[in-house]
């Protein structure tokens, strides 16, 4: 008996999750609720973006939908956003760190429903879509331009487009083919060379050139998936058909996400992101320089003249988010935007900087919950069974 | 009993705590059942009364939002001279408030408004409403579950 005790035991305890039952019936109440909060028909509809008066002017999205896509838009002739943000990917490239011009230090982010987000990038250094846009064009590694370069691209190939949005172009008489106060020492010497009035009309037609384009993102939205139909489901008290069944895998990683995993308390809501930003130990890229995440973006993003407060905003006076965000703490050091899980699943490699390389990976960060490089890691360590941790990658696999 | 019975027993009793240990842990993270969810008390020295009142109910998770805050002494009169401030998170968390919400100056009858709240994950929070008032500085804290 001595003997066989320990056997009766690990016996049991493999079946302890069969018996936690593994079909819609089983799901408590509150696992019911929750699910449904996590369903895309609890999307609210696209708060409106008062910073950008064009933001759902379907002329402007038109506009800014072939700028996104448009190699044009970099002096090189290679670049677009779309290099990047390939829309049969999701809008991503599947790489560990973005390419343009040259590699830079952060994983592209899909774009799909990146409009509900009131922070743009893995750090939020932006506040609007409109304001992130204006980052990658003028970073050296992306697209490579200076403001009045993009200036010059508009007035030559859309001018009519920009102008029936937008009003007049500034004059580009005499404007240098490139200048820019985040260029080179000859580009930034040509914008200082510049008048106030003249710097203002290029910062905003520039600034409109990302209002355009964030139009455009403005009508990428999530997809239904497989979840959103076992979702439905649920919610109406039918069981579960076709594809919208959900193996018994796939509801005990549902369960685990909701449960003891404690996934749902970061990724929450029908886009399954807080929108906040989280330090969870993941280890710093080898080879780039040390990311301080938040902490490092806070001061970028206050001294933005693209942001919401700054003079090319539409709505100055509306920048809660702005007003209350937190400043300054220990929390920011190194801490991420969660993101969406939405698609994750063909979305390889993970994390801010590729660090991360499977489904599998990102769930033994998770069970193992490493200290943070810098900062502290939110993460607590879960004890995960190999079918808990399946079970987990199959339901983030049913998000597709 | 045979030997057989006794291992079938212990088995099935075994079957029952492991499922049991299992749904605890499903609820790990459930808040305390017996919280207190008053919206009106006494802050923690007795110096005031402080009631809080979600400008939009229920309280919902993601959006920043505001609350009204009133402010009367022990016997109910209006305090509008004091200075309140905000404090807060999710003790199970370990995490403080999401933002860095403000109040507002008195808005008369001992009323303030805080701006700028965000609760960000579904679960027990705690706001603490600190007054600075003509009665000394005190402080009131409300459990809120999302
Ligand atoms: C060289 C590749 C590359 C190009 C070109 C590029 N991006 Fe990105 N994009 C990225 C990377 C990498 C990130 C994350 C960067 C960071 O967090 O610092 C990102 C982040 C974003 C985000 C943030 C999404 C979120 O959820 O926060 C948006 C929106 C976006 N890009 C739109 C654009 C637009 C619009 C353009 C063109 C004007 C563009 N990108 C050009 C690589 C690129
Ligand atoms: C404390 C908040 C938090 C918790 C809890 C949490 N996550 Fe995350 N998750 C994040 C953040 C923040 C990132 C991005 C981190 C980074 O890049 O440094 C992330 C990234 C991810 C990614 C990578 C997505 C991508 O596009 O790179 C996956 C997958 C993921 N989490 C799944 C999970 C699962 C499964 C659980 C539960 C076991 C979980 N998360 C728990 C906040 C959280």
């Amino acid at each position: 008996m001595a003997v066989r005790l320990p056997t009766i035991a690990v016996a049991a305890l493999a079946l302890a999750p069969l018996l936690a039952a593994c079909n819609p019936d089983t799901l408590t109440e509150a696992e019911r609720k929750q699910v449904a909060s996590l369903s895309l028909a609890a999307l609210a509809p696209l708060p409106p973006d008062p910073t950008n008066r064009v933001a759902d002017d379907p002329a402007a999205a038109a506009l800014g939908e072939a700028l996104f896509f448009d190699t044009a838009m970099s002096p090189s002739g290679t670049v677009a956003c779309g290099t990047c943000h390939q829309a049969d990917r999701q809008f991503q490239d599947g790489l560990p760190l973005g390419k343009g011009v040259g590699a830079t230090d952060r994983r592209t982010m899909p774009i799909a429903g990146a409009a509900y987000s009131p922070f743009q990038f893995w750090d939020g250094r932006a506040d609007s879509l409109w304001a992130q846009a204006l980052w990658p064009m003028e970073e050296a590694r992306e697209h490579g331009g200076t403001r009045a370069f993009y200036v010059h691209v508009v007035a030559q190939k859309y001018r009519d487009a920009y102008e029936a949005v937008f009003g007049p172009l500034p004059d580009i008489a005499g404007l240098p083919p490139a200048a820019g106060p985040k260029g080179t020492a000859a580009e930034r010497a040509a914008w200082e060379a510049l008048d106030g009035g003249r710097q203002d009309g290029v910062n905003r037609a520039y600034a409109n050139i990302g209002k355009a384009i964030a139009a455009y993102e403005r009508t990428l939205l999530p997809a239904e998936t497989r979840f959103d139909r076992f979702a439905a489901a649920l919610a109406a008290g039918r069981e579960p058909e076709g594809d919208a069944r959900f193996s018994d895998l796939e509801t005990e990683g549902l369960t685990l996400f909701l449960g003891s995993a404690n996934c749902v308390t970061c990724h929450n809501g029908p886009r399954f992101t807080d929108d906040h930003f989280h330090n969870t130990g993941v280890p710093q890229a080898a080879g780039l320089p040390e990311d301080h995440g938040r902490a490092q973006a806070v001061p970028l993003l206050l001294s933005d003249p693209f942001n919401c407060q700054g003079p090319y905003s539409d709505a100055p006076g509306r920048c809660d988010e702005l007003r209350f965000m937190i400043r300054e703490g220990e929390e920011l050091e190194r801490a991420f935007k969660t993101p969406s899980l939405r698609g994750a699943a063909g979305r390889a490699p993970y994390m801010h900087s590729g660090q991360i390389a499977t489904l599998e990976d990102v769930v033994a960060h998770y069970s193992a919950a490493p200290a943070a490089p810098s900062g502290h890691s939110e993460v607590n360590p879960i004890t995960l069974t190999d079918r808990g941790r399946a079970a987990l990658v199959a339901f983030l696999k049913t998000l597709e | 009993m045979s030997r057989n019975t006794k291992l079938l027993g212990a088995a099935a009793m075994l079957i029952v705590l492991a499922a049991a240990v299992f749904s605890a842990m499903r609820f790990f993270m459930a808040p305390p059942d017996d919280l207190d969810l008053a919206r009106s008390k006494a802050s923690a020295a007795g110096l005031y009364r402080v009631t809080i009142a979600p400008e939009l109910e229920p309280i919902e998770q993601g959006p920043l939002q505001a609350f009204l805050v009133t402010v009367t002494t022990p016997d109910g009169k209006p305090v509008d001279d004091a200075k309140l401030s905000v404090d807060g998170g999710m003790p199970q968390h370990g995490h403080g408030l999401p933002t860095r919400p403000q109040a507002s100056g008195p808005l008369g009858e001992g009323r303030y408004r805080i701006e700028g709240l965000r609760f960000h994950m579904s679960g027990w929070w705690v706001l603490k409403i600190g007054i600075e008032g003509p009665a000394g500085r005190d402080e009131a804290d409300f459990n809120l579950v999302l």
